[in-house]
């Protein structure tokens, strides 16, 4: 497990699922391959396909009919791998909390390591978590190691 | 001749939005297509109907990410059509500049992803780059990069700083020179041509059929523009042209949202300069029941909002009808007929709100021919160099 | 065609099929018609006065349901509502897809959100909402209750 996981810190892939937002986050995320924020100066790169990603970017409210793909595509991925939830929607649903389509935060779906939170969440925000989360299983293989 | 499904989505690399389309395809042909959304649906007409009339706008502008002016502004004037009112002539060109700010960021956005699907990366990363200046603007005059909140029924929520006009004026006029330059390296591009004239051509009674919307129906030929059809805000009291072209293809499309954001500019400053003086907001004191209609030109078409009141502080019934919901229906009309490699680029024509290009796999009736991945991106890009080659020789 | 004779031609070319006019502004027609005669008025409007389709929208009120289908005619910027008033324990109207296509999803929408069902759809399958949605739960009505009972409505602080 160790050895996998300092492999993937390398180089994260990631890979960016909507389940049911508004695209701004989204939008942010592509804004983030591009040149002004650059997001591949760290090595990242946005994965075409979920088999090739090591890290998941979920944005939105998870809502029923998105839902069940959100599973689907969570067992289809490599393991290990990291889940990230951007944005006021993934994390807690924000203003879709009473909404008769969104019944659950998306951390009750799918089991999630770092949330970023913002409506949406700036670009320099969501690479500075992305970051901190790599920083975070750092430090957490170092424990393991002691 | 066998026929084949090629499932498109939900989920993709690069549109934002989910959807999933059903491709059937005879060889390279496509003769069918079925749309079935709902991956984003969130029920935002009911929750519109807890919260009260000034909440309401910041559910509403929670829609769409890229419409995030729009909504706002149709629900808004709705609102005040319940009245009837009219807002106050500083805050009408406030929310003319906010909403020709965000017509210029999601028509560069499109042509970015457009150009992406066609496997010119470079005009991807040109356009975006120039958007960022444009995110900047919006950045100094709102506060944020999207999202913008400054709508408020009965007027707006901030006040522009005198300061800021000038440095405003000065980044938009310094966007023109890249956004010609782009201008002139997408309309002079002979490979260009190549893969988009004469592909995906919309017709003008099919447009008027789908009762299609914004750019879609302006590039097969119809003049409609609520912009200039019932004016609203400043657009009546500022020079520009509605922009019109003829053949309906992808070509087209594309040239007239180049052209719009030069509009746009031009609007923007014409706003700036004139910006009158006095109060931004009317203080609504209380919304008579009635019902009330707001329509107004958001990027991608006609953004449709109805809103009825009971005398409460709360919408009794809100309907949003947002612009893709009349174009989305559209690839009915225009994707049947064209090959395989140019359906991406059909499909991301009417610039649906959708951004993240999913999983595809092509799989024929056997079930033995899997692709995966963004090759359907692949086959269009491969299109393209092909063309390219042959333009070489 | 001036407003005035666009108003008056559809007042006497319908004028058994219209119950109520309201003139709210110079840009706004609110007109009440029968729910048999939505099948004569709605292609009239589309086709021989070249309106444009706007939206339908529908809604649940105290006694009856109520469908708005809006139509604007964009030279003289007149926005047409046409209000048709259905019976709440079957609600049940033509559809007008047939005569021209930009319908079809709005009715399917309707038919999901509020349960009205249309006569003559060519395609009414589910539009908006989840495929494991229960049949007969229509979220926009005014008894709708929550029939989810896993649902977590509380942000747990």
């Amino acid at each position: 497990m160790g050895v996998k996981l300092n492999a993937l810190l390398k180089s994260p892939w990631v890979f960016h699922l909507s389940t049911g937002s508004c695209n701004n986050c989204d939008i942010e995320i592509l804004d983030c391959l591009t040149p002004r924020f650059d997001i591949e100066r760290f090595g990242m790169v946005l994965a075409g396909s979920i088999k090739h990603a090591d890290v998941l970017l979920v944005t939105g409210s998870a809502n029923r009919q998105s839902m069940e793909r959100v599973k689907r595509i969570y067992e289809q991925m490599p393991k290990p791998c990291l889940v990230v939830a951007i944005g006021e929607c993934s994390l807690s649903r924000g203003l879709f909390i009473h909404s008769y389509n969104c019944p659950v935060p998306i951390d009750k779906v799918i089991p999630v390591d770092v949330y970023i939170p913002g409506c949406p969440p700036k670009p320099e925000a969501i690479i500075a978590g992305v970051v901190k989360l790599i920083e975070k299983v750092k430090a957490s293989q170092k424990e393991a190691k002691k | 001749m066998a026929r084949t499904i090629v499932p498109i989505g939900p989920y993709h690399p690069l549109q934002e939005e989910p959807e999933f389309f059903t491709l059937t395809v005879e060889g390279e042909k496509v003769v069918g297509i079925d749309v079935r959304v709902g991956y984003n649906h969130r029920g935002i007409e009911k929750l519109s109907e807890r919260k009260n009339f000034d909440q309401s706008t910041f559910v509403i502008e929670r829609i769409c990410g890229i419409c995030s002016t729009s909504h706002p502004y149709a629900y808004t004037r709705a609102v005040e059509d319940v009245i009837p009112m009219e807002v106050p002539p500083r805050a009408k060109y406030i929310r003319t500049v906010i909403a020709e700010g965000e017509r210029i960021h999601s028509h560069l956005l499109w042509l970015g992803l457009a150009g992406h699907f066609l496997g010119y990366n470079t005009v991807y990363m040109w356009a975006w780059k120039l958007r960022e200046e444009i995110l900047d603007v919006m950045e100094i005059l709102s506060g944020n990069r999207n999202n913008y909140a400054m709508f408020t029924p009965g007027g707006v929520r901030r006040d522009f700083k005198p300061d800021d006009i000038p440095v405003v004026l000065k980044k938009v006029d310094s966007i023109v020179p890249t956004l010609t330059m782009l201008k002139k390296a997408v309309i002079d591009d002979p490979v260009l041509h190549a893969r988009t004239k004469g592909i995906g051509v919309f017709s003008k009674e099919d447009a008027i059929n789908f009762s299609a919307l914004g750019p879609t129906s302006r590039a097969s030929g119809i003049r409609k523009d609520v912009r200039k059809d019932s004016p609203y805000g400043a657009y009546d009291q500022v020079e520009w042209d509605m922009i019109v072209t003829e053949n309906g293809d992808v070509f087209d499309k594309v040239v007239l949202r180049i052209l719009e954001m030069f509009e746009s500019i031009k609007i923007i400053k014409q706003c700036l300069d004139k910006l009158p003086a006095g109060e931004i907001n009317a203080n609504i004191e209380s919304i008579p029941p009635g019902e009330g209609i707001g329509h107004i030109e958001a990027p991608r078409g006609e953004c449709f909002h109805y809103v009825r009141s009971d005398g409460t502080n709360r919408p009794v019934r809100h309907k949003v009808r947002a612009p893709t919901f009349m174009n989305l229906p559209t690839y009915k009309a225009t994707i049947v007929g064209q090959t395989i490699s140019d359906a991406t680029i059909i499909l991301a024509a009417i610039d649906p709100c959708y951004c993240c290009t999913e999983r595809v796999s092509v799989r024929t009736v056997k079930g033995k021919k899997l692709y995966s991945g963004e090759d359907l991106i692949k086959l269009s890009q491969a299109k393209t160099e092909k063309i390219r080659e042959q333009l070489r020789k | 065609m001036t407003r005035e004779e666009v108003l008056n031609t559809l007042k006497e070319k319908f004028k058994n099929d219209i119950i109520s006019v309201f003139d709210k502004s110079p840009k706004r027609v609110y007109i009440e018609i029968t729910p048999e005669s939505l099948t004569r008025v709605a292609p009239f409007v589309f086709n021989d006065l070249q309106a444009r389709f706007n939206i339908a929208s529908g809604m649940d009120s105290r006694y009856e349901m109520e469908i708005l289908y809006h139509f604007i005619i964009e030279p003289i910027n007149l926005l047409i509502s046409f209000r048709v008033k259905l019976p709440k324990d079957k609600p049940e109207i033509a559809s007008i897809t047939p005569f021209f296509e930009a319908a079809n999803w709005i009715e399917r929408e309707m038919n999901e959100m509020l349960g009205i069902t249309f006569k003559g759809h060519p395609d009414m399958r589910r539009l908006l909402l989840p495929d494991q949605w229960p049949e007969g739960v229509y979220p926009l009505r005014c008894d709708y209750k929550e029939w989810d009972e896993t649902a977590i409505r509380d942000r747990g602080v």
